[in-house]
Parts: structure tokens; C-alpha cells; sequence
């Protein structure tokens, strides 16, 4: 690590280093839920998880909070994974692999549209 | 920077390290590993959490599901029902004293609802090994507002508006401290940073040096800039083995980055910052014999004035400010003197951290505005006495300070209303007694302790102290005879008022404290050779008759 030679690089360089405590921080945040339940875990939540993951790192999306939750009871349908923004009802996607969850990715968490062939249904949050 | 979808943070305070969180640590590593988690999940070691008691802690984010008690065959659950299904473990949640309901998350702690985190504010949150974090949480942001905008008249004025008191125990108005040593003479002057915590049950420096070292170092820059110095030490006593260790990499990190050494953050300002280990004497935190230790001659008082901030370290002009009061130092910049002030009471701003000890159901450290009473912090925060007994008094102050009896308990925390009872703040201590205490026995500990702590040096101390604590015990063993308390008064009294430094002055406090609330319970132990509480063996005829 090079030094902080001015009060301007330390302001950039706060910026980058949120990122490593943004998951403590409570509120107003986008938050994905992966079901990671037997069914999920069986059906391969697990690599939708790590699609997540991968191409968020990519993007460099800050802000966002994934977590996960036990099975929906819709098994038939995992994996499955909910995207909430604040102010928008949830969205519920289902039959999911790595290639749609990277779209998920791009179009409704970056660009806030939803990707309706997915959707297997919407609550008001 | 790497993106995890959880963070678990486990509690590497002295007190969880004690009760085995390192194990804990490798298991969860363990089964993180064995499940293939590595990419997903972080494990963080952070400061103090404050909730000693009910330790090993652990903390899973982003959820904020609160483990307590965790011992190491726990963690494997912890992995693959939490982390790996979502699942909480109910088990290990931290349950309600009263209905047994567990409450999986932290945030809504019982205990944390009437709290304000200032000093306290990164301790548990935060990786004190990781100056990124501290960043991250707007760190060293108030030292570069300081050095970027602010004159050094400007610093001293917002502390001074902001009604920051010491919080060491004087209580002395941290602003006006800066203001003395700036006006004072001299071509080198030091800060100094009084880590010489030795009241018995109080942690709460431990805690923010371990936890937050960073605050600590950001304050004394801060302060080296307002009162014109470009050297500090950092005393911190050798019993604090875990605190010297995260401040020494602190201090490390700091000056890599930047944030200590040659022009930091090129605005031409200069300072350095050393540790000074203490070998734990009592009296070394008092401020005079602290230096003297610095200096490396035998830690004991000298006579005020001169006051350390015209002649201190090695002579020269210093400013001691005790952990807690430093670390409060930041946020009062960056969010400004009214914030803080609008905290508190009139002449007692901001908020205080107690340690709340003894027969208590949730001790812990805690952090709340000044001014709260004391029944809210006992019974809202601290939830009631332990096996609902019947409260008999808080000690205030330990050792060196004295009762609030059950019947004060509507008293405001704050320096003045807390002074009115004849005991004090102090830096913090809140010890519970119940019925079951015998105050005649209490104070007679502590005495001992004074007794073992007074440096030698004035006779009314070293002597006297010894003469209070050869009645105490005597009435304690039933020889009480009725002079005894004259003597005690006539005795605490000349101490008062001739002992060279603030330990012998206050040593006699809890004496004073325990005729003035208890005067009947002592009087029974010298007419009657009876203890009410049952506890001085020597007053009782047989065990079923205080059964």
C-alpha cells in the first residue's frame, strides 16, 4: 500500500475500501436472497450463488447485499432468488442457472428492469 | 475489492479470547472451508462487542444474527445451518432474562436500545488489525478536516463548545486542558495518552484500544495539531497485553499509510507516536507519576501545581487525555461541538461508558448519554439484579468512590447530581450489590486494594490508610469497639485533605460513603457483633442461622 499523500486521495480512497463493511451497514440497500435450502442447494443454488457473486465482483456494483434464506417451498422451481429494492415490491425469479442469473445481474439490479420470462411472481414489500 | 455475500464477525476481546474464541475462529474456518465457502463468507476478528458475559460472541452479517456462548463444536452448526441454508440456530440466539424469547438479532439487544455508541462506535464492528475498515467508517476523515481547514484556536474552541469532560475520572474540560497546554512556552511539547486503566472492574479503555486503536491515534494527532506537538506516548499498562499488541500494529499501519510520521497528508503537519508499557501500578494513573514512569524513574505523584501542561514530560508542556476521552475526539469534528453538546445535561455533555459489574443480569460495557438515570441504565440496560434480589446500592467509582443506596437510584449519571451523593463518576465503574453484600466487608476490600496500591510516598496515605483498614477489619472480625467510628471520620478526614495525590485524597471515600448511608449496618457489627448481611464469618454463631 502506497501512502495518502493528500486529503483528496484519502476521500477516493474511502470509497474504494467501503466496500469491506458495506454488509454490516443496516438499510436502504438493494438485497438479493438466494433460497439455499436442501431442494436449492440440490437444484444448484450454490453455483447461482456463486455466479452472483463472480459477476458482481466484475461489475464493481457496491451497494448491494446478498444473503440467503431456507427453502421458499416452491421446490419445484429452485433456484430461486428474490431481488428487493427499497421502494419496489420483491421480485421472485425461479428456474434459475448461472447464464440467467447474470442477466438478473445487468438488467434488474444495474438497470432496475425486471426480466419478466423469470418471474415467478411479485409481492409489495 | 472482493465481494462476500456474509461477514462473521467474532469477538476477539480479552474477555471472549479468555473464554476461547480463537478455537471458535478455527472451527468456523474449518467448516467454511469443508463446505466450500471460502469465496463467499469472511471472517473478521474484531474488537470488544460489550457483552463479555456472554461470550464467545459472534456476530453473522448482513443479517446481524447474534450467536452467544459459541464454543467450538457450535461453530460446525454455525457453517452449515446458518451460513451454508440460512437456517438460524435457535440455540445458540441470546435469550431474554425474563421470558426465555430468544432474540436472534443484535440490533434489537435489550441492552442496546437506550445506547449511544461514540467512543465505543467501531469497537465490535470493525477489524482493529484492518486500517481499511476503519477508513471505510469515515476514519482519520476528522484528523484530515483538522489538517485541511481547521486553525489550531478552531479545534480547541469546537472541543471546548462541545463540553467533552475527561473521562478518566477528574472530569476536567477536555478543551480548556488544549487550550493550556497551546498557551503554554515551550519549543517541544508532548501528547499523552493515559491507557493506565487500574480501577478494578472497569474496561472500557481495554475495550477501545483493542477494538478501535485507530481512534485513539487519529485523537492524539488531532491533539498533537491543537496544542502544537509533534511527539506522543500512548501509556498503556503491561497487564494489557492484547491492547499493546493491536495498538502497535495500529500505530504501524498509520504511519505506512500516511496518517503518522513526515507531512501527513502533505499538509506539512508532523507527528509521532510511541508506546510506553507500564509495569500496572494503580498510582501511575494518576497523571504526574505516569510521566515520571514515561521518564523511566519509579512511578509516584508529585505536588501541583506545576500542572503537566506548563511542565510535564521531561519538562516540557503536556496534554494527558485519558482512551475513552480521545477516542470521543473524532466524531465530535466531523459531526461538530452542538452534536455532541445536544447530548447530556447542562454542565455533563455528551455520553459516558459504565462498566455494569456485580450481581447484575447483563453485565457488559454500555454507552449512554450523560445525564440518564441511573435506575434505567440498572434496570432497562443492565436488566435488573441477578436472581431478582433485592438491590441494596450501586458502587460508583470502585475503590476510590462510594454508594448510591437503592433509594437514589432516580439519580442523574452525571458529574454534578452524582458528586451531590458524596461519590463520583469516576472513569466509569458500576458495581450492583445486592442484600445479600455486607458493606463493612466490601469496603474493607477495597481498602486492602488502596492499602496495596499507595506508592509510599506521604505519610497520611502510606499510614493512614493502613489504620482505617486495621479497624475495618477488627469490627469485621466482631472487636469493633465504639470509638472506632469517630476514628475512622477523624481519620478519612485528615487524608481528605493532606494526601499528596488524588488516589490517597479519595481512598477514603467508600469509609466516608458506608458511614453516611450504612451507619446502622456498621453500627451493628461494633454493638451487636452481628453482620445483617451473613457474610462476616467471625459474627456468626452457626451457618443454619443465617440460613
Amino acid at each position: 500500500m502506497k501512502k495518502i499523500k493528500s486529503v483528496n486521495e484519502l476521500v477516493k480512497f474511502k470509497e474504494i475500501v467501503l466496500e469491506k463493511i458495506k454488509e454490516r451497514q443496516y438499510g436502504g440497500k438493494t438485497t438479493i436472497v438466494v433460497r439455499m435450502g436442501t431442494c436449492g442447494i440440490a437444484a444448484g443454488a450454490r453455483d447461482v450463488m456463486m455466479a452472483m457473486i463472480d459477476e458482481m465482483d466484475k461489475r464493481n456494483i457496491s451497494g448491494v447485499i446478498i444473503t440467503q434464506a431456507g427453502c421458499a417451498g416452491i421446490c419445484d422451481h429452485e433456484p430461486m432468488l428474490e431481488v428487493i429494492k427499497p421502494g419496489n415490491p420483491q421480485v421472485i425469479y425461479g428456474d434459475l442457472d448461472e447464464e440467467k442469473v447474470r442477466r438478473i445481474v445487468v438488467d434488474h439490479v444495474i438497470n432496475g428492469q425486471v426480466v419478466e420470462d423469470w418471474v415467478l411472481g411479485q409481492k409489495a414489500s | 475489492m472482493r465481494c462476500y455475500r456474509a461477514h462473521v464477525l467474532v469477538c476477539a476481546g480479552s474477555a471472549c479470547v479468555t473464554l476461547g474464541c480463537h478455537p471458535v475462529k478455527e472451527a468456523i474456518l474449518e467448516g467454511i472451508k469443508r463446505h466450500r465457502l471460502e469465496e463467499e463468507i469472511k471472517v473478521v476478528e474484531t474488537g470488544c462487542m460489550g457483552f463479555c458475559e456472554q461470550g464467545p460472541l459472534i456476530v453473522v452479517y448482513p443479517e446481524g444474527v447474534m450467536y452467544c456462548r459459541v464454543q467450538a463444536e457450535d461453530a460446525a452448526v454455525i457453517v452449515s445451518e446458518h451460513l451454508l441454508k440460512g437456517r438460524v440456530v435457535e440455540r445458540l440466539l441470546y435469550r431474554d432474562t425474563d421470558t426465555n424469547k430468544p432474540i436472534p438479532f443484535m440490533k434489537d439487544q435489550p441492552s442496546l436500545s437506550k445506547q449511544i455508541k461514540v467512543a465505543m462506535r467501531n469497537a465490535g464492528f470493525i477489524n482493529p488489525e484492518d486500517i481499511e475498515e476503519y477508513i471505510a467508517n469515515e476514519g482519520y476523515f476528522a484528523l484530515a478536516k483538522v489538517l485541511s481547514g481547521m486553525s489550531p484556536e478552531a479545534v480547541i474552541n469546537e472541543i471546548k463548545d462541545s463540553g467533552l469532560r475527561g473521562r478518566g475520572g477528574a472530569g476536567f474540560l477536555t478543551g480548556s486542558k488544549w487550550e493550556f497546554t497551546n498557551k503554554a512556552q515551550g519549543a517541544q511539547k508532548y501528547v499523552v495518552c493515559n491507557g493506565d486503566e487500574g480501577v478494578p472492574g472497569v474496561f472500557m479503555d481495554r475495550s477501545i484500544l483493542e477494538g478501535d486503536p485507530h481512534s485513539v491515534i487519529e485523537a492524539m494527532a488531532i491533539a498533537g495539531y491543537a496544542i502544537g506537538a509533534d511527539q506522543g506516548y500512548v501509556y498503556v499498562r503491561a497487564e494489557y497485553p492484547l491492547a499493546v499488541e493491536k495498538l502497535r500494529h495500529a500505530i504501524n499501519q498509520a504511519r505506512e499509510y500516511g496518517f503518522l510520521g513526515y507531512n501527513i497528508l502533505g499538509t506539512g503537519f508532523s507527528f509521532e507516536l510511541n508506546i510506553r508499557v507500564g509495569a500496572g501500578a494503580f498510582v501511575c494513573g494518576e497523571e504526574t507519576a505516569l510521566l515520571a514512569s514515561i521518564e523511566g524513574r519509579r512511578g509516584t505523584p508529585k505536588p501541583r501545581p506545576p500542572f503537566p501542561a506548563n511542565k510535564g514530560l521531561w519538562g516540557a508542556p503536556t496534554l494527558i487525555n485519558n482512551v475513552e476521552t480521545l477516542a470521543s475526539i473524532p466524531p465530535i469534528i466531523l459531526k461538530g461541538s452542538d452534536w455532541y453538546a445536544s447530548m447530556g445535561t447542562e454542565k455533563s455533555k455528551g455520553t459516558k461508558v459504565f462498566a455494569l459489574t456485580g450481581r447484575i443480569k447483563r453485565p457488559g460495557l454500555i454507552e449512554v448519554p450523560m445525564g440518564m438515570p441511573l435506575r434505567e441504565i440498572i434496570y432497562d440496560i443492565g436488566g435488573g439484579v441477578l436472581n431478582n434480589k433485592k438491590l441494596k446500592a450501586v458502587l460508583a467509582g470502585g475503590p476510590v468512590g462510594g454508594f448510591i443506596p437503592a433509594d437514589y437510584l432516580d439519580v442523574s449519571m452525571d458529574y454534578e447530581s452524582v458528586a451531590e451523593l458524596g461519590t463520583l463518576i469516576g472513569s466509569g465503574s458500576l458495581s450492583v450489590i445486592d442484600e445479600d453484600t455486607c458493606v463493612v466487608d466490601l469496603v474493607k476490600f477495597f481498602m486492602e486494594f488502596s492499602c496495596e496500591e499507595s506508592c509510599g510516598k506521604c505519610t497520611p496515605c502510606r499510614e493512614g490508610l493502613k489504620r482505617m483498614l486495621e479497624i475495618l477489619t477488627r469490627v469485621t472480625e466482631g472487636k469493633g469497639q465504639e470509638r472506632d467510628i469517630e476514628d475512622l471520620e477523624r481519620l478519612s478526614d485528615f487524608i481528605k485533605n493532606t494526601a499528596l495525590c488524588g488516589l490517597g485524597q479519595a481512598a477514603p471515600s467508600p469509609v466516608l460513603s458506608m458511614l453516611r448511608y450504612f451507619r446502622p449496618e456498621f453500627e451493628a457489627h461494633i454493638r451487636d457483633k452481628h453482620c445483617p448481611a451473613s457474610v462476616c464469618a467471625a459474627l456468626l454463631d452457626s451457618p443454619c442461622q443465617s440460613a
